[in-house]
């Protein structure tokens, strides 16, 4: 029989939600299973990093890398199955983008430890024990990795040849790179595999969408019955659907949901959150400071809606300490 | 953040966005008029303050600038009628935006300057070059550099004595 193309997947800084991706392909995973011999994949299947190790440089075609990276050990194995692998692609927003974890970027390493070890209400911690990157246990020497300074996208630790986007991203979309990668017609280097326009060319609601959409009020989603048959920004519901990319066929909006931005921007924009607030903005009726801000007040944490997934990959990438 | 001898040295960057008709025709009548203003700022003209678009302000940011300055015609001047309240709208947003992510509100300016003011650019420039010499220089190009250092492999066979993480 002859070889299959080998194919892999990993995992970071991550939730889980992409390799459930993976299995929500349903009927489909058997033909992806039929094309190809998975090779490492630590979440449904034995392997060990000896294994990725023991084989030969280049011998898997594709391997599919979701979340962002946050430890040295993360670092270590990115590098190594980039050794590996012909083609390294990043699932999902996190290995894209930074995903919701790159909004740890918000706090210094420092603060984040200090609440997990010890200020969060639900730690009992009197030893103030925390963990250590290296011990002396029975004369031996265990070590851990060391949590880095900043969560880092699959990009900023390795090369990366093509982009899955979304959070997760969708089985249409998994199962389309596959047959792309099988079908040996490769896009250029750096794709994002996903349409390359706004999502509101996608939503079932893009007819409604006002030309002027003129915000009086900002309301988050608890906050009002939305209608299900308008655009979301007519009801003055932030939808990042203006600063995303398409992909998804727009499902939390059929659920009646907003679009919080996870498939990242398009080719055209290279910072999704500061072209959402530019969108927005330049549409509040308000033309003085106070009733501007009013408005603005309905924007509780800019950081966090604008850059909900990708706070890693923006201009600014993190908070910038001690600056006053 | 910076130790004194640098903050005593240092030259901020600012880089400025002024519009075609009023502060950019302003900056020009400063020029002809001979007032000497502090030589930190990068001027770039643009056709009205609402193209800039927040991008190329964090951009500057990213790249090193250690201030911006966007100049634009006084409300209801606007060449284009509604371009300057587009860019007081992001402007404040942006600014609370900044400030949480760290960046000094001094850091970052919105002025009114029309054709005629050629006075007001001098002041504006001169005032925001001193209060950024008292913020110091925002380095992030540097600080990230800094921070990417731990990125470097470390060879595996390294054995490591025992140590506190995270210190």
């Amino acid at each position: 029989m002859p070889d299959k193309p080998k194919i892999g997947f990993y995992w970071c800084a991550s939730c889980g939600g992409c390799e459930e991706s993976v299995v929500d392909l349903a009927e489909d995973i058997i033909m992806v299973a039929d094309a190809v011999d998975i090779v490492f994949w630590p979440v449904a299947m034995d392997f060990k990093r000896s294994d990725v190790e023991a084989m030969d440089d280049g011998s898997i075609l594709a391997t599919m890398v979701n979340g962002a990276i946050r430890t040295s050990e993360q670092e270590e194995m990115a590098r190594l199955i980039r050794r590996k692998s012909k083609i390294v692609i990043a699932y999902g927003s996190c290995a894209h983008m930074g995903g919701i974890p790159s909004l740890a970027n918000e706090f210094p390493r420092q603060q984040i430890m200090d609440f997990m070890y010890e200020g969060s209400p639900s730690v009992v911690n009197p030893d103030k024990t925390r963990p250590m990157l290296s011990v002396k246990h029975n004369s031996m020497n265990v070590t851990l990795p060391e949590i880095r300074n900043l969560v880092r996208t699959l990009d900023q630790v390795i090369d990366v040849d093509y982009y899955i986007p979304g959070c997760p991203p969708t089985p249409k979309l998994l199962k389309d790179a596959v047959l792309v990668l099988l079908s040996g017609k490769l896009p250029p280097k750096g794709t994002v595999l996903s349409p390359d326009e706004a999502l509101c060319e996608q939503c079932k609601h893009k007819d409604t969408k006002p030309v002027d959409v003129s915000f009086k009020q900002f309301y988050r989603p608890h906050m009002v019955i939305i209608d299900n048959t308008k655009c979301l920004l007519s009801q003055g519901v932030i939808c990042m659907g203006p600063a995303t990319r398409a992909g998804c066929e727009a499902l939390c909006i059929q659920g009646n949901m907003p679009c919080s931005g996870c498939f990242g921007p398009t080719s055209r924009v290279k910072d999704q959150g500061a072209k959402m607030l530019s969108s927005l903005c330049s549409n509040i009726s308000a033309k003085d400071e106070e009733g501007i801000d009013a408005v603005l007040d309905g924007i509780p944490d800019p950081v966090g809606t604008f850059y909900r997934y990708g706070l890693a990959s923006s201009l600014l990438r993190k908070k910038i300490p001690e600056d006053v | 953040m910076p130790d004194s001898e640098i903050k005593n040295n240092y030259e901020p960057k600012i880089v400025a966005f002024f519009c075609n008709w009023c502060t950019y025709t302003a900056a020009d009548l400063a020029g002809v008029s001979r007032l000497k203003y502090a030589p930190n700022v990068r001027v770039i003209r643009i056709m009205c303050s609402g193209r800039v678009d927040p991008q190329f302000i964090l951009q500057a940011f990213a790249s090193g600038a250690d201030g911006v300055l966007i100049g634009g015609c006084h409300p209801g001047d606007c060449h284009y009628s509604e371009g300057n309240y587009k860019m007081l709208r992001r402007f404040r947003l942006l600014k609370r935006m900044l400030k949480s992510l760290g960046i000094a509100e001094k850091r970052l300016r919105l002025e009114w300057i029309s054709a005629s003011e050629g006075e007001k650019v001098k002041s504006v420039i001169n005032e925001m070059v001193e209060q950024l010499k008292v913020l110091g220089p925002l380095a992030i190009p540097q600080s990230l550099d800094k921070i990417n250092e731990e990125l470097k492999e470390i060879p595996e066979e390294e054995i490591r004595e025992e140590e506190p993480a995270h210190a």
